[in-house]
């Protein structure tokens, strides 16, 4: 658990060109349209207790994902193959077990890795959910111009590529929370203030770009003052 | 299925799903059981009509609505609305001047207790992808064509806090009781690609 594996790249899509029109929604879709998504969707829930790892290590397994698994088998596709790295991350399972199980039970013959010997990270959790009380001053206040960082570092983050390096407002301060970045790896909670940061869309795609604002949230790390 | 399959070839989704069931339950790892519960909690119990009767509630009640964009994380939890993807909830109002939208580019964070999970357009690479950076287009697609006097905001959720949008109250239903709303109230026009309609 000690190497910090990149995230593929695949899931931080925003402003991205290339993924064809939007859908048009169905408002009778019901919440699983597969029998296999119901139960990928429960076991991915159960894969954070059972590896014991944590929400912020789930969306990052997912983020390993290389384009196809990601994308062919869809939402409950990458939450399989995401709950997967948990279990093989923390040896719940052993690489190969799930495949070797797939051709026995289709008739073939393959020989199945033993279970190994569980290795969870070491972590726990200083309070249940994400947000936590904390003492330290705000560090931005509403109003406050502000830019979101260029990060280069390999793993997990909520910073956004499409809003890197770009100057925005601070909107609204919302409650602190533990970073993601951090919690990802079990490295710290590293609790801290979230704010929620107004970008023109000329700032961030340019002067032909459609009016409009666009809000996201961004920890205090992501952050640096701009007025 | 091919008896000739081997672990080289690409297993199907479906049986790969399977596959880890059952390893999982035949070392005691898993109870189908547990399973079964979390599946019938988002099949039957938590879905968009509990957001329906927070907007309807809020078009009826002036107080209800006020408490709701001040704090809305503690206005939904009067209705007993509360629980995972649900720990801050901040809701935005549309009006006659804004139109609101909400995405997550990052995965597909979206606020559970009040419409349970995710409708596929919301987890489409192209809706995750274009209305951060074109939306006005990524709606008129969806069928949502917004005036070109109203200003868009977008709302990308990058942290825990999940963003729920109040639709316009549509005209003609004045007398209507909040009951009666209910009904109309749509998935769609909570995330903000759909407007309520008055029938």
């Amino acid at each position: 658990m000690s190497t910090i594996q990149p995230a593929s790249g695949i899931a931080d899509m925003g402003g991205d060109d290339g993924w064809g029109a939007a859908p048009r929604p169905d408002p009778q879709e019901p919440p699983f349209k597969e029998d296999w998504e119901k139960r990928a969707f429960a076991m991915a829930l159960l894969s954070m207790r059972l590896s014991g790892t944590n929400l912020d290590a789930f969306r990052h397994a997912m983020n390993r994902l290389d384009r196809a698994h990601y994308v062919d088998d869809g939402y409950y596709g990458r939450w399989l193959y995401g709950a997967e790295n948990l279990l093989m991350d923390s040896s719940i399972i052993a690489p190969g077990t799930v495949e070797a199980r797939a051709v026995n039970m289709s008739g073939g013959q393959a020989d199945e890795p033993a279970a190994p010997e569980a290795h969870k990270p070491d972590y726990a959790p200083t309070a249940a959910g994400s947000i936590r009380q904390i003492d330290a001053p705000q560090k931005f206040h509403v109003g406050q111009r502000v830019r979101a960082k260029v990060l280069k570092a390999p793993g997990h983050t909520r910073l956004q590529k499409y809003t890197q390096g770009h100057v925005g407002t601070v909107a609204i301060v919302e409650p602190a929370q533990v970073l993601p970045d951090t919690h990802a790896h079990f490295i710290a909670e590293n609790a801290q203030w979230v704010y929620t940061v107004a970008f023109d869309s000329h700032e961030l795609f340019g002067p032909d770009a459609e009016t409009f604002t666009l809000n996201t949230d961004m920890y205090e790390d992501y952050l640096e003052d701009a007025s | 299925m091919s008896s000739e399959m081997t672990v080289n070839d690409h297993i199907p989704i479906a049986l790969r799903t399977e596959a880890l069931e059952q390893i999982l339950v035949e070392r005691g790892l898993v109870d189908p059981a547990v399973m079964d519960g979390f599946i019938k909690t988002y099949e039957q119990d938590v879905g968009p009509l509990n957001g329906a009767k927070v907007v309807a509630k809020a078009w009826t009640d002036p107080d209800y609505k006020a408490r709701l964009l001040d704090n809305g994380t503690a206005a939904v939890g009067e209705l007993g609305f509360k629980g995972p993807q649900g720990e801050h909830i901040v809701v935005v109002e549309n009006t006659d001047d804004v139109h609101n939208v909400v995405v997550c580019t990052l995965c597909s964070c979206y606020p559970w207790p009040l419409l349970g999970l995710p409708p596929s357009w919301y987890k489409d690479p192209a809706y995750r992808s274009r209305v951060v950076k074109e939306p006005r287009t990524v709606l008129s697609e969806m069928g949502l064509d917004v005036p070109e006097g109203t200003q868009i905001k977008v709302w990308d959720s990058s942290s825990e806090v999940r963003f729920f949008v109040l639709p316009r109250r549509p005209a003609g239903t004045e007398g209507m009781s909040e009951e009666d709303l209910i009904p109309l109230v749509t998935r769609d026009a909570m995330v903000g690609v759909a407007e309520v309609t008055g029938s």
